[in-house]
């Protein structure tokens, strides 16, 4: 264990009563729409971030006015998957408490914002109503678990559905706060031992992120995560999982001891074995996890640290056995597969491209309502992708045609009728309404494809997939270290540049030029796109071309994530 | 807040005809109702935030070389002229073009479209106004409208409607410059409850305006004084006003009587002095205030001062009711209902009650909230409630400012 201080989270969580803290009171002081940085720290754990609208903050100084305060909420979805009333409800919710919009975000979950503080309780409490929750979906715990929405093969799909959700309900905090804050729920009395059996007072360093994928979809980017999942079926059997460790995402700018990693795989486990040996990485987290330094919190860096031998040995002392040696497995691609399927039951899937996870209706594109008339009808279920997009998935022969009419009536039908680029696009929320953001994202990396999309299309690259992906800042939540262009926002209108990620989520990227001004990233690209469709050997991706060439050098591994950058790379300094 | 003061421009176009030729502040006979004082404008801004559909002006005027003085509870008057969109519908209703030259009363022959901007009041429909309008038409419609049996289709005609209406429909044909500038009264001053202590600002006023923009029979209508200020007073301009004190909206004599303050939307105005003033002179006296408008994000005028009050000590309580900000309308008068205990314990310990507003609503709401409470909280009759109000208005200790 470290001997330095622990960080302030450490007593916040510990002096807070399972959460608790002041949160109650601060939602009853009507004379301000925030509540205190203590009380926001835990709100984390229960689903929802203050924020305010950027935009307006030297305005309303000068107004006299505090900023625009409003909660973003995010609400957990296990595997993605959402029933059709579930998603009714969400939809009114956004119209009712929140901006009119829903944020799909990149771990499969939804989000809201603009929720006034006034509000928050009664949208929290609607949310629960509906069967779904807000908690532990932010905050030092085991956050929204992931699951590729594979509409091709069902019953495998609802076999891993079926473990993310029970690991999704393992791992959520069991103290009562969130029931007596949101919920209306009387406070009973626990004995410590039994409020957070698996989680303890201070719950996790850092958040932890749990990601099932299934082969040769790895749409989840398995990779990212800080325990992975890989299922492994023989035939028409589920046999069990590889498992892999230490994935994140996230850095700190001028921190080269903080870096992006992938999870290392160490071993096969059983279906059966799947909730303890979850449970027991978790354990590890949080006995041996850095409590001092919050930038170095994550499991990846215990397991830099003290190596993965040690982490193995670890993990064999609290499982009480050895996992079996891993088993082979492919991964084709991270990206959504766009349009039409049918499984093997004859129930058809559509995936829907959403430009930047956002469901919103304008005039030309009336997509959310469209969205809502579907749910009025569909009998299946709705899935999250992990790429911002949406399935509608189970439908019956006989009602394709009632969901079509209603995709051609509300236009959405051709929705990923796009360049292959841009549907292969991520990016986070960032302006106006995240406090992390140096630059924007969401609200312009549309505009920056369509700039790009000028050399896709004279090269006759439309309908070749490139992973791209921008970020507000170097937490990296729309995971750009894995792009095979990924940009993160430095400062307002510029971005540092990576290239040479995996086209399968399967290699990092690596920085290519350093704070770029927005107007410079076309004639910087450019170039590049056309030398690759010029040059690239048969089959070869963007990433791969742009180490091969030597634009950049690859990343084996995080520890090397800085290393190795040539020359051009830092000419901002 | 920050003041902006910027030097009067050589030819300010919004500078009232009236004060063009004036002499420099200070240099001619005193200042008063008689003789409006020329205040250059430090600064004015809105005080909703941006998504609010409603634009309250805070607007603060520099008084030096007035020779004024006031206190917080008075008002100020300003003397208004119409914006050109007033102008400009009433000359093209009565088929005139402005250019026409008309004898105003005491200030000579001047150009119409000067005398509709600046000496009268064109806007709003009277008895007065539409028996002169009667008598220069020969309209039968408008003679049955003023007769005595037809009180409520006089009142059904004149809501909603304004002068342009009047003549737009009973003289369809237009008027005669002088005909129409006989019709009309001349252009009164509006009031303002003072928004600023002169201990805090001296030598300074500060006021809180609503712009009044409704749409009514077809037409987008405009309060004449607030939008005079809205729209044609900016950071230099000169606005005419004098003081007109208000004896009956005091701070409390003694400075260590508590005060619990009410108010909605600009009724707001008058604290802001009570408060600046009480924090100047460092009174012992508790403060109190509940405020209430439709959403907090954009409709606490003032959030930060008050909040910064309450940190100082110079504010002990504050009570909001953001009436939008959740499914059910929260007013006031719920929070004092709320806080029944503790607010009639104030007044057992002599506290001063005050309620200021535009909206007759809040103030019996609110007064129908002190009866209950002086009734559950004192354990008093109906009727010994009433008489515990009628003792506190006596004594001076329940004022009100409801316009």
């Amino acid at each position: 264990m470290s001997d330095k201080p622990p960080s302030a989270n450490e007593a916040i969580k510990a002096n807070s009563n399972y959460l608790r803290g002041t949160i109650a009171e601060g939602l009853a002081d009507l004379s301000t729409g925030a509540i205190s940085a203590d009380d926001g720290q835990l709100l984390k754990f229960h689903g929802t971030y203050q924020q305010d609208d950027r935009d307006l903050r030297s305005e309303r100084r000068k107004q006299g006015l505090e900023k625009a305060f409003a909660f973003m909420v995010r609400i957990r979805v296990p595997g993605g998957v959402a029933t059709p009333a579930q998603w009714l409800e969400v939809d009114r919710l956004a119209t009712e408490y929140a901006n009119g919009t829903i944020k799909l975000t990149t771990r499969q979950a939804f989000q809201f914002h603009g929720v006034i503080k006034s509000n928050l309780k009664r949208t929290i409490a609607e949310i629960n109503q509906v069967a779904l929750d807000t908690i532990a979906a932010c905050g030092d715990v085991n956050r929204n678990v992931m699951c590729n929405p594979n509409p091709h093969l069902s019953w495998i799909h609802a076999e891993v559905l079926k473990l993310a959700q029970k690991l999704s309900d393992h791992l959520t905090p069991q103290s009562r706060a969130y029931h007596e804050i949101w919920l209306d729920g009387e406070s009973l009395h626990s004995s410590e031992q039994e409020v957070e059996p698996i989680y303890g007072k201070t719950y996790l360093p850092r958040k932890f992120k749990i990601a099932i994928a299934v082969p040769p979809s790895n749409d989840v980017d398995v990779f990212a995560n800080d325990l992975a999942f890989i299922a492994v079926v023989e035939g028409d059997q589920l046999v069990g999982f590889n498992v892999a460790v230490g994935g994140g995402m996230g850095m700190s700018q001028g921190a080269e001891g903080t870096f992006p990693r992938l999870a290392e795989v160490i071993g096969f486990c059983t279906p059966a074995q799947v909730i303890d040996l979850a449970e027991k990485v978790v354990l590890v987290q949080r006995d041996y996890g850095d409590r001092s330094d919050r930038r170095h919190a994550r499991l990846k860096y215990t397991i830099e640290d003290r190596g993965i031998a040690w982490f193995m040995q670890e993990l064999h002392t609290y499982l009480g056995y050895e996992l079996e040696p891993a088993r082979a497995y492919q991964f084709d691609d991270n990206g959504d597969r766009y349009g039409w399927f049918e499984d093997e039951r004859g129930n058809f899937h559509l995936n829907l491209f959403v430009q930047g996870g956002r469901v919103l209706d304008t005039p030309a594109y009336p997509m959310r309502s469209g969205l809502r008339e579907i749910a009025g009808i569909h009998q299946g279920d709705f899935r999250l992708t992990a790429n911002q997009n949406l399935v509608i998935a189970n439908i019956p022969p006989a009602q394709r045609p009632a969901i079509e009419q209603l995709l051609v009536q509300y236009g959405i039908r051709d929705s990923h009728l796009k360049s292959a680029l841009r549907l292969n696009s991520l990016a986070c929320v960032a302006l106006p309404t995240c406090g992390l953001a140096l630059a924007e994202a969401e609200r312009y990396l549309p505009d920056l494809l369509a700039e790009l999309e000028e050399s896709i299309e004279a090269n006759g690259l439309r309908h070749d997939a490139i992973t791209i992906r921008m970020t507000g800042c170097p937490n990296g939540c729309a995971r750009p270290f894995l792009a095979e262009i990924g940009f993160v926002g430095r400062a307002p209108g510029r971005y540092n540049i990576y290239l040479g990620g995996g086209f399968a989520g399967q290699r990092l990227s690596k920085l290519y030029r350093e704070s770029v001004r927005a107007e410079a990233i076309k004639p910087l690209l450019d170039p590049l796109i056309t030398h690759y469709a010029k040059a690239r050997n048969d089959g070869e991706r963007f990433g791969d071309f742009c180490i091969r060439t030597g634009y950049v050098a690859a990343t084996e591994q995080g520890a090397d994530f800085h290393l190795n950058l040539k020359p051009e790379a830092l000419n901002a300094r | 807040m920050h003041s902006v003061a910027t030097p009067l421009a050589a030819d300010a176009p919004t500078v009232p005809q009236s004060l063009t030729g004036m002499a420099e502040p200070g240099s001619g006979p005193e200042y008063g109702k008689k003789n409006p004082f020329p205040a250059e404008t430090l600064a004015t801004f809105i005080l909703n935030g941006r998504r609010s559909a409603k634009d309250t002006y805070h607007i603060e005027l520099a008084l030096s070389g007035s020779g004024f003085s006031y206190e917080p509870g008075d008002a100020l008057a300003v003397i208004p002229v119409n914006v050109p969109a007033t102008v400009e519908i009433v000359l093209a209703a009565a088929n005139l073009t402005g250019n026409e030259e008309v004898e105003v009363k005491n200030l000579g022959r001047k150009p119409l479209l000067d005398a509709l901007r600046e000496d009268y009041d064109i806007s709003g429909l009277s008895r007065a106004f539409l028996t002169k309008l009667a008598e220069a038409v020969d309209c039968s419609g408008l003679r049955e409208l003023l007769a005595d049996t037809a009180i409520d289709s006089y009142k059904a005609y004149c809501n909603g409607r304004e002068i342009v209406d009047a003549i737009e429909q009973f003289a369809p044909t237009g008027l005669a410059a002088d005909t129409l500038v006989g019709l009309f009264r001349r252009l009164p001053p509006r009031l303002y409850s003072v928004a600023s202590s002169p201990l805090a600002h001296p030598d300074q006023v500060h006021i809180t305006v609503a712009a009044v923009r409704y749409h009514a029979h077809g037409r987008e209508r405009k309060g004449v004084c607030t939008n005079y200020l809205a729209d044609l007073v900016n950071a230099g301009d000169r606005v005419p006003v004098f003081v007109q004190p208000n004896k009956n909206f005091r701070l409390p004599a003694d400075s260590d009587t508590p005060m619990i303050m009410v108010g909605s939307g600009t009724g707001v105005a008058p604290y802001r002095a009570f408060v600046a003033h009480r924090a100047a002179r460092g009174d012992s006296g508790n403060n109190w205030l509940f405020f209430g408008n439709p959403h907090r994000e954009y409709d606490f005028f003032y959030q930060s001062e008050w909040r910064q009050h309450l940190a100082n000590g110079t504010l002990q309580r504050l009570d909001v009711a953001f009436s939008r900000d959740q499914p059910e309308k929260i007013y006031v008068q719920h929070r004092l209902l709320e806080r029944a205990k503790d607010v009639y314990a104030w007044l057992e310990a002599g506290a001063h009650f005050y309620v200021c507003g535009n909206a007759s609503d809040m103030a019996v709401g609110v007064h129908a909230a002190l009866l209950s409470i002086i009734e559950t909280q004192g354990g008093k009759s109906p009727e010994a409630a009433v008489a515990y109000l009628e003792d506190l208005k006596k004594s001076h200790r329940y004022q009100r400012d409801v316009y």
